[in-house]
């Protein structure tokens, strides 16, 4: 992909070659010796540093802590000291207890749950030589994407094993409630972060003071989700700016030279999650995370899920990132320790950035062979999915013509070269045979095995079952969304706007962009990069070709604009059903609780009728991203008042965007400027 | 007028105490000098004759043609220099300073581990100025004819006006070693008094002649470069010539002096009264009174005796508009702003500061250097800001990091005796193994205590014990007063770099004390980052002190240099890591000066610096006080 990460810094390698199964010499030796092994991180040169107990008494003692307990304390008529007890409280909750010997517990449990669940762990040595170097100068960010919960310790095993200073990482308090777990993980480093914490003043306090202080005194490598949680989607998350923001500060406030980031991208061939994600997107809640969850999960040890890649980016540097996005002079006529709400412009930068790392995970993971079939797959019909199925030969024909447009694109894949292509797709079906299997040079959508066969089904039952198996197919779709979406974008705004004008195109493009930037992930204020991207990639393939003012489709680019729009089709059916809900008589305030199952209602007989082709209109993750981007563009209002999320809606400004969806208002009524507001 | 010079004074001091140290101070100071000869003393205007009828004019440093006792392509003194000798020693030469005529065997190898020098790769200067690269002046003929007419000497010789188109910044220094030269000024006169620059000043109105005022010649600030883009003469007015105490006020205790005086001969005739200013920054050989005036200068020893706008009781400056003075000396006024704020840092663009009134102290009964060796520069600072706290900073107090320790190392002269160095040995295991301090993070703070015996040894105590909180060890005297004695010689070492391929210079800020040391660190850091990226071969040495400190924060230098070889225009890299590094400053909370002031080489910022409104509060004063911009030099705004 040639995009606006590349300039400012790509990650890792660009092939297969530079990563080394950390796996294949533990497969052959002793996980104890693993476990024991010396561990001799190099030095930290960034300046003086802490030990684990100096934490929370620094952030105890810190000027910033104190004014903030002071401000409490008058605000709420307690103590100084209640609401020091309170934040004590809360940092012992929230504190780690990072401990040699914990990790070495983990490495040995490590070394065998990842040996029998994935044929190889490939990490690229080149990123892991570029983060040793790094993290002896100064701090560090580790931002890895999160896909599943195995990888939530993997970082620290491989630093472990590379001899590189181990992370403390972010959790969801969730974690801590495990039993023993709980405990485990806190002492391999990890701190745990309440979910909610609103305008919890206190708790923002300490657990920024917490933060900034262990960047500040580079007590160790920070790993956290920039994302904030795991993609139930498997499709990257927009990022979430609270951490991301602590964690800069100390840049900000010259409290540090520099913080480096380091991008982490890791990619699963399959997900030990997948069903679990599928019903949850469903409806079906999610368990609560519990130790005995966890046991019960062993059973999918018995499974195989492939290889897993980690792929460690180039180290950025904040300083290089942030030159002429943030005048630090703005700190110099306060106390850097009084609480200071953030400016315009260090909101907007610490957003650019956060974005920009969610862009270079996405560059830097590797795309299955089974990712591409999954895109084909999910254009089929899903009836003809489920009853006649695909012919073999169609599916491989087409997904080795994806192949050759996803590497045009740039994408990184992880398709074995040294293994025939009929083989490796062969594989990959046999890997995910519980979406799909092949029969009779056919492939099916396997659906759940119902449990009482004999009680009838009725139709809205079959429906969530191929929902099932839609959405986790989905799900591997959406590993390699981001390749395709720029120039998806424009291959739809060719296709609706029905215009060659580029500056037409342009403000459809945007149009597009703008309300589905929940959806994917557009760093701020680069549309116009964006736009360049998708042009630069169409031309690339000989789908357009662009004269001037000009861009026309070329014949042979059909087949590839088709698919490219096929791509998108989903997305835009589901945000129609729920304009269509929206704009239905009667409705004008709704709860966020009762809007979810009533816009599903009315996807499911859509899809009953033969009006909706498409199943993922279910699916929740859809449905709040509509929401997201409906209040964005204020077509929804939030009622102050409202305790339960209750929403107004402006008829009006929805059925603009459905128009536009539609083609109905010509582009050059829409505003051309950048990410304008509609 | 009271011209009390001399002997007379002496029977003022109280005692034989006060006598023995002003006479040792005098012979610290007079020690380096070398009375120069000046040529044409004879030419005087007439009144000024009545006015400083017994003043000791020979007895004076500063002759008109400077280039007789100065470089005029280096600093300071032409007969002292660094040199490495036929051995490859490194040496100091003449006989001015405490380390004249020393062998210093270290300096090579620092030199050689620090930038990567090599004594085989020498960048001389050019030896002498060739007539050819001077301009011919640009003269006002009607300006000159009545000039010439008052009888005020002046001079149209080119070296002489070559001296007066440059300050010690690195590029000006840079450049007329290469033997090239600007701009300069097409005329040099010198006044002998005040009423000699109130004619000078009118005459280059009547006839449109630029004037740029010339002190000591020690701006670092490009203050004296004389505008490319001026087509009006440039005329060089060099106070050096007012340079007489004019009466010493032994009941209020303030000296009433000529601003063209330097430091070194304002506190030598004042020692002789058994009095001193106490103001002694570190160009004190050679700024001037004027030059302190005109650019708010800070005097070394500012904790006692204040900085230069603390030490001024009136001034008396000649602007195109008239002469601007207060009427009395009264010691606070509530009159509007303080008019002596238009003039403090004015930097020669609103007129020449002719004669100014200053506090004076009798000379210290006691003075006693000291230092403390502190395991780190965080600890160091710390223990500044405790002090700075408990306001009892000493006289001087300044704290060298690591580098400048090593450095300060580096410069000891060969040690006389075994048992020197045999006790040198003992000290630094005793530091670095019995106590474990780390050679490469320990660093090192000086003090000066003045006042009186039995309360200098008292506030020695307390400081120590502050000291020791931080970890501090008490390293003896003589490292204390080896700091404060480089600092003189320091300057000559730029030149010895020059001669191998090393250019540096020192820039300073002042800082709220909470963020000494990340400035320190982020200036530091970007510095040597700035020249790996534009491709300067060897990491340069990039090294801070804290040097002064106030109850709010303190004056931080940082001193950069690296080997330039393998540049092809190594001033320009320096320029650029310089600003990147002043932009480092300012985004870290640190000021765009703290005493070397603005000129033309910081201008750029002061907008940022000081609001637009405050820009233009600065600009409508130009205006008024300087409508045709006579005072050309563009410095400041």
């Amino acid at each position: 992909m040639t995009n606006t990460c590349r300039d400012s810094g790509r990650a890792g390698p660009d092939n297969e070659e530079e990563f080394v199964d950390i796996l294949k010499e533990k497969r052959c030796s002793s996980d104890l010796c693993h476990a024991l092994r010396d561990f001799t991180p190099g030095p930290y040169k960034g300046g003086p540093t802490c030990t684990a107990a100096d934490l929370p008494k620094a952030v105890l003692e810190s000027q910033y802590f104190r004014y903030v307990v002071e401000e409490i304390a008058t605000e709420t008529g307690s103590s100084l000291e209640e609401v020091r007890e309170e934040a004590c409280v809360i940092l012992e909750e929230m504190s780690q207890n990072l401990q040699l010997g914990f990790i070495r517990l983990l490495a040995y449990v490590l070394t065998k749950v990842l040996k029998r669940l994935f044929t190889g762990v490939h990490v690229n040595m080149e990123g892991l030589d570029a983060l040793r170097k790094a993290v002896g100068e100064g701090p560090v960010i580790l931002l890895p994407n999160h896909r599943s919960y195995v990888d939530f310790l993997v970082i620290s095993y491989i630093l472990f094993t590379y001899d590189i200073p181990l992370p403390v990482i972010a959790a969801g308090l969730p974690l801590a409630g495990m039993k023993m777990f709980g405990e485990i993980f806190r002492r391999s480093g990890a701190f745990y972060i309440r979910r909610a914490i609103g305008s919890d003043k206190l708790y923002w306090a300490v657990l920024s003071e917490y933060v900034r202080t262990i960047v500040k005194k580079g007590y160790a490598p920070l790993e956290f989700y920039v994302e904030g949680l795991r993609s139930r989607t498997l499709k990257s998350l927009i990022p979430k700016l609270g951490m991301m923001h602590m964690v800069l500060e100390p840049y900000f406030k010259g409290e540090v030279y520099d913080i480096k980031l380091v991008p982490i991208s890791i990619s699963y061939d399959r997900v030990l999650e997948e069903s679990l994600l599928a019903h949850e997107l469903l409806g079906v809640p999610k368990p609560k995370e519990s130790t005995a969850g966890l046991l019960k999960a062993s059973k999918v040890l018995q499974n195989n899920y492939g290889s897993m890649h980690v792929n460690f980016g180039r180290p950025m540097s904040v300083r290089q990132l942030c030159r002429g996005k943030i005048n630090r002079c703005q700190y110099n006529l306060a106390p850097r320790d009084l609480p200071q709400k953030p400016s315009a412009d260090t909101q907007a930068c610490v957003s650019s950035l956060a974005h920009l790392m969610v862009r270079i995970q996405e560059e830097g993971s590797l795309i299955s062979p089974w990712s591409l079939m999954a895109c084909l797959l999910l254009q089929a019909p899903t009836a003809v999915l489920t009853e006649q199925g695909l012919p073999w030969h169609r599916l491989t024909e087409k997904t080795l013509w994806l192949r050759k447009l996803a590497l045009d694109f740039g994408a990184r894949l992880n398709w074995p070269g040294q293994v025939p292509d009929p083989d490796v797709m062969s594989s990959a079906v046999a890997l995910h045979h519980s979406i799909v299997r092949r029969e009779a040079g056919r492939v099916y959508l396997v659906q759940e095995e119902e449990r009482e066969t004999e009680r009838p089904i009725n139709p809205e039952e079959d429906v969530i079952k191929t929902a099932v198996a839609v959405l986790m197919m989905a799900a591997y779709r959406n590993q390699s969304l981001h390749i395709f979406v720029r120039p998806a974008l424009l291959a739809t705004a060719i296709h609706v706007a029905k215009t060659a004008q580029r500056d037409e195109l342009f403000a459809f493009f945007c149009f597009l962009r703008d309300v589905f930037s929940n959806e994917f992930v557009f760093i701020p204020g680069k549309s116009s990069q964006d736009f360049e991207e998708a042009c630069v990639l169409l031309r690339k393939c000989g789908a357009v070709r662009i004269s001037g003012q000009e861009v026309t489709v070329s014949d042979a680019g059909l087949e590839v604009l088709s698919f490219l729009q096929a791509l998108l089709q989903p997305f835009i059916d589901s945000y129609q059903v729920m304009f269509r809900y929206l704009c239905e008589d009667g409705v004008h305030v709704f709860a966020e609780k009762q809007l979810l199952p009533a816009v599903r209602n009315l996807a499911t007989k859509l899809i009953l009728s033969g009006e909706l082709h498409t199943y993922e209109a279910l699916s929740s993750d859809t449905q709040k991203n509509v929401v997201s981007a409906l209040r964005r563009l204020e077509a929804l209002t939030k009622l102050k008042a409202s305790e339960q999320n209750e929403y107004r809606v402006n008829k009006a400004a929805v059925r603009r965007i459905d128009d536009m969806f539609c083609g109905k208002i010509p582009p050059r009524m829409l505003q051309t400027t950048p990410d304008a507001k509609l | 007028m009271d011209h009390k010079h001399g002997s007379s004074m002496a029977s003022n001091s109280s005692g034989s105490d006060r006598q023995r140290v002003a006479q040792q101070r005098l012979r610290i100071i007079a020690g380096h000098l070398q009375r120069p000869v000046d040529v044409d003393s004879t030419i005087r205007a007439a009144e000024c004759k009545a006015q400083g009828t017994e003043t000791h004019v020979e007895e004076k440093t500063v002759p008109k043609r400077r280039q007789e006792i100065m470089k005029w392509n280096g600093w300071g003194y032409s007969d002292t220099k660094f040199l490495f000798n036929k051995k490859g020693q490194a040496e100091f030469t003449g006989k001015r300073y405490k380390l004249s005529g020393m062998i210093i065997p270290a300096l090579k190898e620092w030199m050689e581990g620090t930038f990567g020098t090599n004594m085989q790769h020498k960048s001389p200067a050019t030896p002498i100025l060739t007539s050819g690269a001077v301009q011919p002046p640009t003269l006002n003929e009607a300006f000159v004819e009545e000039l010439t007419s008052t009888g005020i000497p002046f001079s149209l010789d080119a070296e002489d006006r070559v001296f007066r188109a440059h300050g010690h910044c690195l590029h000006e220094i840079f450049a007329l070693r290469e033997g090239k030269v600007g701009r300069v000024p097409d005329l040099v006169v010198w006044p002998n008094c005040h009423n000699d620059v109130v004619k000078i000043v009118e005459l280059a109105c009547k006839h449109g002649v630029c004037l740029i005022p010339y002190g000591g010649g020690t701006s670092v600030s490009s203050g004296l470069e004389c505008p490319p883009e001026e087509t009006r003469s440039i005329v060089s007015l060099d106070t050096s010539q007012m340079n007489r105490i004019l009466w010493i006020d032994e009941k209020n205790l303030t000296a009433h002096m000529e601003a063209g005086i330097v430091g070194q001969d304002l506190e030598r005739l004042l020692n002789e009264s058994g009095y001193c200013t106490g103001h002694e920054p570190d160009s004190m050989e050679f700024s001037s009174l004027g030059g302190w005036v005109a650019t708010r200068a800070s005097g070394m020893k500012k904790n006692i005796y204040g900085n230069i706008e603390d030490l001024v009781v009136h001034v008396r400056m000649v602007t195109p508009q008239g002469v601007i003075e207060k009427s009395c000396q009264g010691p606070r006024m509530s009159i509007g702003p303080d008019i002596h704020h238009f003039i403090l840092g004015s930097e020669g663009t609103l007129g020449v500061v002719t004669e100014v009134t200053m506090k004076i102290r009798p000379v210290p009964e006691y003075q006693k250097y000291g230092s403390v060796v502190f395991p780190s520069f965080e600890q160091g600072v710390a223990c500044l800001r405790e002090v700075a706290k408990q306001r009892c900073a000493p006289a001087s107090i300044r704290l060298m990091d690591n580098e400048q320790f090593k450095f300060g190392h580096a410069l000891k002269p060969q040690v006389s005796s075994m048992f020197t160095s045999f006790l040198d040995g003992l000290k630094t295991f005793y530091i670095t193994k019995f106590k474990g301090f780390e050679p490469n993070s320990l660093c090192v703070a000086t003090l000066l205590f003045e006042g009186g015996r039995e309360k200098v040894l008292q506030h020695e105590k307390q400081v120590y014990d502050i000291a020791a909180k931080f970890g501090g060890l008490a390293a003896g005297e003589d490292n204390g007063q080896r700091g404060y004695m480089l600092t003189f010689v320091i300057a000559y070492l730029r030149d010895l770099g020059m001669d191998y391929y090393v250019i540096g210079e020192s820039f300073e800020t002042s800082v709220p004390w909470d963020r000494v040391l990340d400035i320190c660190r982020n200036v530091k850091a970007r510095i040597t980052r700035e020249c790996k990226d534009k491709g300067v071969q060897f990491a340069p040495l990039s090294s801070c002190r804290v040097t002064q400190t106030y109850d709010a924060g303190a004056c931080v230098y940082f001193y950069f240099a690296f080997n330039y070889r393998g540049l092809s225009d190594p001033v320009h890299v320096y320029d650029e890591v310089e600003h990147a590094a002043r932009e480092e400053i300012l985004a870290n909370g640190g000021s765009l000066s703290h005493h070397h002031g603005v000129g033309k080489l910081r201008k750029e910022w002061m907008r940022e610096a000081v609001s637009n409104v405050g820009m233009g509060m600065l600009k409508s004063v130009k205006d008024y006080v300087d409508p045709n911009n006579i005072f050309g030099n563009r410095n400041l705004l």
